[in-house]
């Protein structure tokens, strides 16, 4: 059978087919749907789970490995540097059943914090790396990853970018692999316990599985030598690949698939059957600095493509092909068309407060970070998940007593952020005598990635019942006065401001709670507003509350205010603002 | 058959990912060979959705080449015309003239260019105007623009009504499987 699918849905048909029980991530685009599909549509097989954040996820899986089945752990590029220190060690103690981690890389981060080539940790790992091109590849290559997991004993690196995860093409589907279940738990205290003493004997092992990888690439089903014209010969992986090809059908290409360690001999013999070897690859020159350094000569890699960003097919083809296509003239001067916070969104009113009382915001990340940009600009520094309450701590502690409001600071974190790792900067912020002012927008789903639940809501990735994390409860617990426990509606502008103001005035570390639901995810849709023309007097401070239902209409006199029903949730917020009373619901 | 390449440009919410199924599904039922890829940036509703078709005998980037746009399918005529230099001269861009303010115009920080259609036909391409919002409404659901698009576009595309029916009424839910297959039609017959 055949079937169209995305790269991450052909992923969770692989980890199907190959007989995978156990599946764990933590949202990240381009990598959510992979989890999304095994719990949906292979649920009665795999047992999978959202954990609170990738360290936690890819630690199951090892756990699951070492119990014997086949598990899968997926996340984004950045997931796994909150993954790294698990997965350095996983490396020592290998697997019993095999273990891939399926990353997902952003290249020209369409929604991503920066913009790292994660090929690079399979090298610092020392752990086989695997790129597929397109979603029959991410298939069949992800049932032989977990073939070489459990033949080499060692976690296997699954790399994919956007372009791969989010792009679809034809798959033909296969049967599920029968792997019985282990019978017992056993015992293996050297293999698995990383003490000094058991984990130094692993590292010669680790370089000798490096040799033997090497070997095995030269006859895996994962590498392909395509000869034709031998004028020139291209090394290629991933999407790059597909580019190289579309431009020149007929040169002669390596097109590897096991792209860490690359197969030495392998590509020796390639480069002496053609006149010049040029090595396509997106990002960092990983390919061609291990082929250099088998002192293999390469005519052209990043000094023809980009270091930086998306590899394009026509950036590709002109290089390699010499010819420029036609083109006509791009439009210029129109306006973009950034991503902004939904009409009716829970975190509008909460950054009209912040932008008027003019504090310091150390942001996080999640729709919310929206707040950087005008007209809001009301967030002023975000790095990474988990990262506002502790810059805000580190920059409270650097300010010492300051006596004006303005130079306080917010922390601003969405509920998936605090679960995933704010409550351990929280605990830092309380330890450690801090007073900032943390704002938690529980809008009771992981909303950025698309919706996913949350510790918080009650419920798992496969659907079933399960208690519901009370933030509230947790922070009191971790040691914030009740007292300084504060919730408020996200859409009553003036309790945020009296509230906000409260805690800001306050010695001591205090936490703000917004529980309004993503009326995105949650659909929901009060009765719309409406502009009253005669009362507006088209000031444009409802405006600025950057809502795309609202927009202004007419000319002189008449210029006035409107409101697109089709888009207002009804939400009030433009009506709060408003001085002249020219908002109100629709009758 | 030559590989054709197709860009779906408009705004998030509106469907263009949905009509990029049922241009790759009938592509499938056609026997033919599909990559579809969109560039979009986060969950939230109001930002650019491009998407990318390419269908044909054997098809290996799932980007279509700038300046290599057979046939553009505006869902939003700022849309149409941001995207408007990607289709090769003697190509085709079908649009619909209904507008939707970027939020930088609804913040009153950026204003919506009044020339955007005057704009668009200085493009050596065939223009084709469709008034998808209100082809839509007659269907029964304005909502179901994209599909009216979709049957403006299969004119275009030398495949039978049956695949196409069929590419509809597999890709959308049961209960709009009526208005839809409206909806192309009355963008097929436009
Ligand atoms: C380490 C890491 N993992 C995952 C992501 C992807 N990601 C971006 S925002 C986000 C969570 C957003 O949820 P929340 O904090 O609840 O805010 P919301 O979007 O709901 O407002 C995730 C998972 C990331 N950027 N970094
Ligand atoms: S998806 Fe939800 S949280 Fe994100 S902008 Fe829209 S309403 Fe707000
Ligand atoms: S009430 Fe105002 S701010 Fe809220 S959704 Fe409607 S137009 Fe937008």
């Amino acid at each position: 059978m055949k079937e169209v699918l995305s790269g991450n849905e052909a992923i969770a048909r692989g980890a199907w087919e190959a007989g995978v029980r156990y599946a764990a991530a933590y949202p990240g685009t381009p990598s959510t749907e992979i989890l999304e599909n095994i719990g949906t549509r292979y649920r009665d097989d795999i047992y999978s789970q959202w954990s609170p954040n990738e360290k936690v996820a890819l630690e199951t899986v090892v756990g699951a490995s070492i119990a014997g089945v086949r598990a899968l752990a997926a996340m984004k590029h950045v997931g796994v540097n909150v993954a790294a220190d698990p997965l350095f060690t996983a490396s020592y103690t290998g697997v019993r059943g095999g273990l891939v981690l399926v990353c997902a890389d952003d290249p020209n981060l369409h929604s991503s914090q920066n913009e790292q080539d994660n090929r690079n940790y399979a090298k610092f790992a020392k752990i086989p790396l695997v790129e597929p091109s397109d979603s029959q590849e991410a298939k069949e290559f992800l049932k032989i990853a977990f073939e070489i997991s459990e033949q080499f004993d060692t976690p296997v690196l699954f790399r994919t970018t956007t372009r791969i995860s989010h792009s679809k093409s034809i798959v033909d589907l296969g049967d599920r692999a029968e792997l019985p279940r282990p019978d017992h738990m056993e015992r293996d205290v050297k293999k698995y316990t990383m003490l000094p003493a058991y984990a130094r004997p692993k590292h010669p092992k680790i370089e000798e599985r490096l040799r033997n990888l090497r070997a095995y690439g030269a006859t895996s089903p994962l590498n392909r030598v395509e000869m034709g014209d031998r004028s020139v010969g291209i090394v290629a992986s991933g999407i790059a690949y597909q580019y190289a090809k579309e431009a020149l059908p007929n040169a002669s290409f390596l097109k590897l698939g096991l792209t860490y360690p690359i197969p030495d001999d392998l590509v020796r013999e390639f480069a002496s059957k053609v006149d010049q070897l040029i090595v396509v690859e997106e990002l960092d020159p990983f390919l061609e600095e291990q082929i250099r350094l088998l002192g293999i000569e390469v005519a052209h890699g990043k000094d023809w493509f980009p270091i930086t960003g998306e590899l394009t097919p026509e950036a590709v083809a002109e290089r390699l092909t010499g010819r420029v296509g036609q083109r006509q003239p791009a439009a210029e001067g129109l306006p973009v068309r950034p991503p902004v916070l939904c009409p009716g969104c829970s975190h509008r009113g909460v950054f009209t407060v912040l932008r008027k009382l003019k504090v310091y915001v150390s942001g996080d990340i999640g729709c919310y970070t929206l707040g950087a940009l005008p007209p809001f600009e009301a967030l002023h520094a975000c790095l990474c998940m988990g990262g506002s309450i502790t810059m805000a701590h580190g920059i409270s502690k650097a300010m010492g007593e300051v006596t004006d409001r303005k130079d306080r600071t917010v922390a601003v974190i969405g509920d998936s952020t605090f679960f995933h790792s704010g409550v351990t900067g929280l605990m830092d912020m309380i330890w450690n005598g801090g007073h900032s002012v943390v704002m938690i927008q529980d809008n009771r789903i992981t909303a950025m990635t698309g919706g996913q639940v949350t510790p918080g809501i009650g419920k798992t990735l496969m659907g079933a019942d399960s208690p519901a994390i009370d933030i509230e409860k947790l922070v009191v617990t971790l040691g914030v006065k009740p007292e300084n426990v504060r919730v408020v509606s996200a859409y009553d502008l003036k309790e945020i401001e009296t509230v906000l103001k409260e805690e800001l005035d306050k010695p001591e570390p205090s936490v703000v709670i917004t529980k309004d639901p993503c009326v995105l995810q949650y659909r929901v849709k009060n009765t719309p507003m409406r502009v009253d023309p005669e009362a507006c007097t088209a000031c444009g401070v409802c405006l600025r509350t950057s809502c795309i239902a609202l927009g202004m209409t007419g000319e002189g006199d008449e210029k006035h205010a409107e409101i697109d029903p089709n888009f207002c949730t009804g939400c009030t917020v433009c009506a709060q603002v408003c001085k002249f009373d020219a908002i109100r619901p629709q009758e | 058959m030559k590989t054709v390449n197709l860009l779906l440009s408009g705004v998030g919410g509106q469907g263009v990912i949905l009509a990029s199924a049922i241009l790759s599904r009938a592509a499938l039922l056609q026997g033919l060979d599909i990559k579809q890829s969109e560039v979009h940036g986060m969950s939230q509703r109001g930002g650019s959705v491009v998407s990318h078709v390419r269908v044909g005998e054997k098809v290996h980037s799932p980007l279509v080449a700038e300046g290599g746009c057979d046939i553009l399918l505006g869902f939003e005529p700022l849309e149409a015309l941001r995207f408007a230099h990607w289709v090769r001269k003697g190509g085709t861009i079908v649009y619909t003239p209904d507008r939707v303010n970027p939020s930088t115009v609804s913040a009153g920080l950026a204003e919506y260019p009044d020339d955007v259609e005057e704009r668009l036909r200085t493009y050596p391409v065939n223009l084709v105007r469709v008034e998808a919002a209100a082809l839509a409404e007659r269907a029964g659901n304005r909502r179901a623009a994209n599909v009216v698009l979709v049957g403006a576009a299969s004119r275009y595309l030398d495949f039978p009504l049956e695949v196409w029916e069929k590419a509809v009424e597999g890709s959308v839910p049961p209960k709009v499987r009526d208005v839809n297959r409206e909806a192309f039609r009355l963008g097929r017959e436009a």
